[in-house]
């Protein structure tokens, strides 16, 4: 589609738009002044209202096509949160705005403070993580925070499962560790001998995902809690899969310190073509007084934010204010039409979608990655058979399902299992959406064997057939420049 | 239960499919130690029409007449247009464009962004965001402190007219890879003096300029980066998007611009909300592209050689590199960005103008009103856009409250962040702010004085 810049004009303006103040400032000196205008396209309020609508009908979303994203978790987000949260005395508040008005919002976070305690099982919850990988960072800030308050500075080392998220390993290295990574056994729980191996007194903490990013429960979560405990470190829980377990198992029994939670995943607020998220972080007590600011308080009158003077430990701040509070309110709102009896729900939807769907595409004839496994939220297919037999590759599956009008599970991750498709339906999803789904993948199947050349050349039905990725970042092009060639 | 779907029947039979008799079973691999039961400690859950009914009385408890108050969140006309598209669904609840031939919205979208910051900027390249002004500076003094390969220092020159809270956080963000941040005081005029770079600075690889400052002054931006440059220095310039529309952009402050571009987009659309979400942007030279952390859109061809838009140089992230990526950083403030692109399309460069001019012209009204009342004088006689520091006869602590009681957002009381101006505020007004609001904060202030 052509670019905005394309419908420009010259000369035409949006009198509608123009602001004018109600005084007269004296002209800014010269060597401040910006000397032509910046060239921002020149367009009718219709003509940029008719190409941003076009444009949202070039996606894929979770409104309109089942988006069977695994480690996304991409469940409906209810139209309530959006409406209530973007409420004009929300959404006009200035965040550095006075404590009388202040109470509606504080009251929001303080609350889902504590839920997100029960939850989680921690002893005290952050709301500060503007973002998963935030909160990752944030937990680990914490966990060297604490070693180093009891004077240990020789806990250099992270140690991080192979088939953990990317962000694990890059957030431990932003707060200055060294990773290890820790082999996954055959069976897809972690190998326990490697971790015993490695673990010592070097050893800061472990980041683990649980179920793991291969769609199982981690049945050894025990055990190698005491394995890192008795050596001094501690345990992240990356929440990424918290969908799979709320209302079943909390972490914090599970033996972690320190949890955060995606709660544009778990707890339904958007994702937004890419954000923005929230990711709040939960800690037992010893990692208390390390926790980021602000944190809401109520003291049974009024609440107030919790700054460094009230938590001198603390690893500081992660903002300018106070994290994401629009997507956390969402996530209040979510969590309070969904209460206590809809929360315990979710996982058990979420697992019997997940179940549903890899029996069924296992009876179809395809591979299940851990066919022994129970499923999670979340399941992983290796086409390794298919991609031998016809040359059909996950790829291939994934862009041709486009067509058949479902988004295309994640492709290529976890690494280790070769031509994997990682697959989690969640809860909101209907028995007829997860056939059709698997009627979608039987028809590939059968393009697979008859028709592989047609296979390989799709998606056909999309606003662009398969793109150059490597034209993309060789011949780097980033900006329209008014002197870019038109077309 | 609310948002899931299943009749009881398909329940049966989804469950006979998968040859369990519960759903207990599903969660048979979990250690019957672990299992908890209920989630008791939270309350019922509530109808749609019971949450609205809870969340508008919320809102209404913290509802204000007029916004005096900036330090880093503008209150500024948003077109009606923008968030009625922003809140679409296809672009409100899509995901990351990774599957680019079900995302061209999305990445066209950014593409379109990333050339409008480029624009504004004067630079060749932006990233598709970060998540907010403060967290984006961070960013750029980790990127700078990996460029400048010729100081191989950790230090970084930060002057104490940038934000105090932006400090704080890339302090928090930074401190554990071993960077400093040396402080540069501000003068009389509420700026950094040019001449205060002359100590020893190559030893530091890079200096921060905000411009506007945090006290809303113009620093003289060609001198500062001249005199960087001339000490090796890389220049970092944290700015406001609305303000160059007609302030001079970094791309062209001094004789080769600045290196680094970062900054708070909030004021190009998106509501002040409490503080989040935001969206920090960043620019660069194209030299320095395969250095800047988070998600870029580039263009290009399909197989029958159509234009398309996808994610580029992803060598650079965390899902790719893992523990040697350029940042921990997944998101971007998509939805933010999507806000910002349509708003500045609709504003164009006029609309965007007069809004800046707007901006100064209420300030310049603002500060003539108060000013005019004894008791209040200003500080720093310094050119300034929208914001200015006056200093009160009268404590500040006590001034603000009474005029919040007022249903009026005075402004920010300096003293919590610098002790040697206990008796400033820091006072701002927008293209929103009236004659009839300045005229009624003067009122209610000259009856507290």
């Amino acid at each position: 589609m052509v670019l905005i810049f394309e419908r420009s004009s010259a000369g035409r303006h949006n009198r509608s738009q123009l602001a004018h103040g109600d005084g007269v400032a004296a002209p800014l000196p010269e060597r401040f002044l910006r000397k032509a205008p910046p060239a921002l396209p020149e367009v009718s309020e219709l003509q940029a209202v008719r190409h941003y609508t076009r444009l949202s009908q070039k996606n894929f979303s979770v409104d309109t096509h089942f988006y069977p994203l695994g480690s996304c978790t991409m469940k409906y987000n209810p139209r309530i949160c959006n409406t209530l949260a973007s409420l004009p005395g929300f959404a006009g508040r200035h965040p550095l705005a006075p404590a009388s008005h202040s109470q509606g919002v504080l009251a929001c976070l303080y609350e889902l403070q504590e839920y997100l305690k029960e939850i989680t099982g921690m002893a005290a919850v952050t709301l500060a993580p503007m973002a998963g990988a935030q909160g990752e960072f944030a937990g680990v800030a914490m966990i060297r925070a604490y070693h180093e308050e009891r004077g240990d500075f020789g806990r250099r080392e992270i140690l991080i499962p192979d088939a953990a998220h990317g962000t694990n390993p890059a957030s431990a290295v932003m707060c200055g560790y060294k990773v290890t990574e820790i082999p996954t056994a055959a069976d897809g729980d972690l190998d326990l001998d490697a971790l015993a191996a490695v673990v010592g007194p070097q050893t800061a903490g472990i980041m683990l995902t649980n179920p793991s990013t291969l769609g199982v429960f981690e049945r050894q979560i025990v055990k190698i809690a005491k394995l890192i405990h008795d050596a001094g470190g501690l345990l992240y829980y990356d929440g990424a899969n918290l969908n799979a377990l709320l209302g079943k198992v909390r972490p914090g029994d599970m033996g972690f310190d320190v949890v955060h939670i995606n709660v544009h995943k778990t707890f339904a607020s958007p994702h937004g073509g890419g954000g923005p998220g929230a990711g709040p972080v939960g800690v037992s007590e010893r990692l208390q007084p390390f926790l980021p600011v602000p944190l809401a308080s109520y003291d049974g009158v009024s609440y107030e934010w919790e700054n460094e003077d009230q938590h001198p430990q603390s690893i500081g701040r992660l903002s300018a204010f106070g994290g994401n509070i629009g997507v956390l309110l969402r996530t209040y709102i979510y969590a309070r039409v969904l209460g206590r009896e809809g929360l315990s729900r979710v996982a058990e939807y979420a697992a019997l979608n997940a179940g549903y769907l890899a029996t069924r595409l296992r009876e179809a004839g395809f591979t299940l990655a851990y066919p022994e496994r129970r499923a999670s939220h979340e399941f992983i297919l290796t086409m390794k058979k298919e991609a031998r037999e016809h040359g059909a590759t996950a790829m291939d599956f994934a862009k041709r399902l486009l067509d058949y009008g479902y988004h295309a599970p994640t492709t290529y991750f976890p690494m280790l299992v070769p031509e994997c498709l990682l697959i989690e339906p969640t809860e909101t999803e209907s028995k007829a959406e997860l056939d059709g789904f698997v009627d979608a993948m039987v028809k590939i199947a059968g393009e697979a064997r008859d028709r592989i050349q047609y296979l390989k050349g799709a998606p056909y039905e999309q606003p662009v057939r398969r793109l150059d990725d490597v034209r993309a970042a060789r011949k780097l092009d980033l900006a329209w420049k008014p002197d870019s060639e038109a077309g | 239960m609310p948002y899931i779907p299943h009749t009881e029947t398909e329940v049966s039979e989804m469950l006979a499919a998968i040859g369990i008799s519960s759903i207990e079973e599903l969660f048979d691999e979990i250690p019957a130690a672990l299992r908890v039961g209920r989630l008791d400690e939270l309350p019922a859950g509530l109808n749609e029409m019971e949450i609205s009914h809870l969340m508008q009385g919320r809102a209404a408890l913290d509802a204000a007449d007029s916004c005096f108050l900036g330090a880093g969140a503008y209150d500024h006309h948003i077109p009606a247009a923008v968030w009625e598209i922003v809140g679409r669904g296809e672009f409100y609840s899509a995901y990351t464009p990774y599957q680019a031939e079900a995302s061209q919205g999305t990445l066209q979208l950014i593409y379109e962004y990333q050339s409008m910051m480029t624009a504004l900027t004067a630079m060749d390249a932006a990233n598709a965001s970060l998540y907010d002004g403060a967290s984006a500076l961070a960013e750029a003094v980790l990127m700078a402190v990996r460029l400048n390969r010729k100081s191989a220092s950790r230090r970084v020159l930060f002057p104490t007219t940038v934000h105090p809270r932006y400090r704080q956080v890339v302090q928090s963000l930074v401190g554990n890879q071993g960077i400093k941040l040396v402080d540069l005081p501000y003068d009389e005029s509420g700026r950094t003096d040019p001449a205060s770079l002359a100590y020893g600075d190559s030893d530091c690889a890079a200096l921060v300029i905000s411009q506007p400052n945090f006290f809303g002054a113009l620093e003289e931006v060609d001198e500062l980066t001249d005199r960087a440059h001339a000490s090796g220095l890389l220049v970092i310039a944290v700015v406001n998007p609305v303000s160059l529309a007609l302030l001079k952009p970094p791309g062209e402050w001094g004789e080769r611009g600045a290196d680094i571009v970062c900054g708070e987009g909030q004021s190009l659309g998106v509501p002040l909300s409490s503080g989040g979400p935001y969206f920090g942007f960043m620019a660069c030279r194209q030299a320095h592209v395969r250095q800047m952390p988070g998600r870029i859109v580039g263009r290009t061809e399909d197989l029958d050689g159509k234009r398309g838009f996808t994610l580029t140089l992803q060598a650079r992230e965390q899902h790719i590199r893992r523990s040697k990526a350029t940042s921990n950083i997944c998101t971007n403030q998509g939805l933010m960005v999507t806000a910002a692109t349509i708003s500045m399309a609709i504003l164009g460069a006029e609309g965007l103008a007069a809004k800046a001019t707007a901006c100064h012209a209420n300030a310049t009204a603002l500060k003539t009103a108060l000013t005019a009342l004894d008791g209040v004088e200003t500080v720093f006689e310094t050119p300034f856009f929208h914001e200015f520091v006056i200093r009160l006869a009268a404590p500040v602590a006590e001034i603000l409250p009474a005029l919040a009681g007022q249903n009026i957002i005075a402004g920010l009381n300096l003293g919590n962040y610098y002790p040697e101006l206990n008796d400033c505020l820091l006072v701002c007004a927008t293209e929103k702010r009236t004659a009839d609001e300045i005229d009624a904060y003067a009122r209610s202030l000259k009856q507290l004085l």
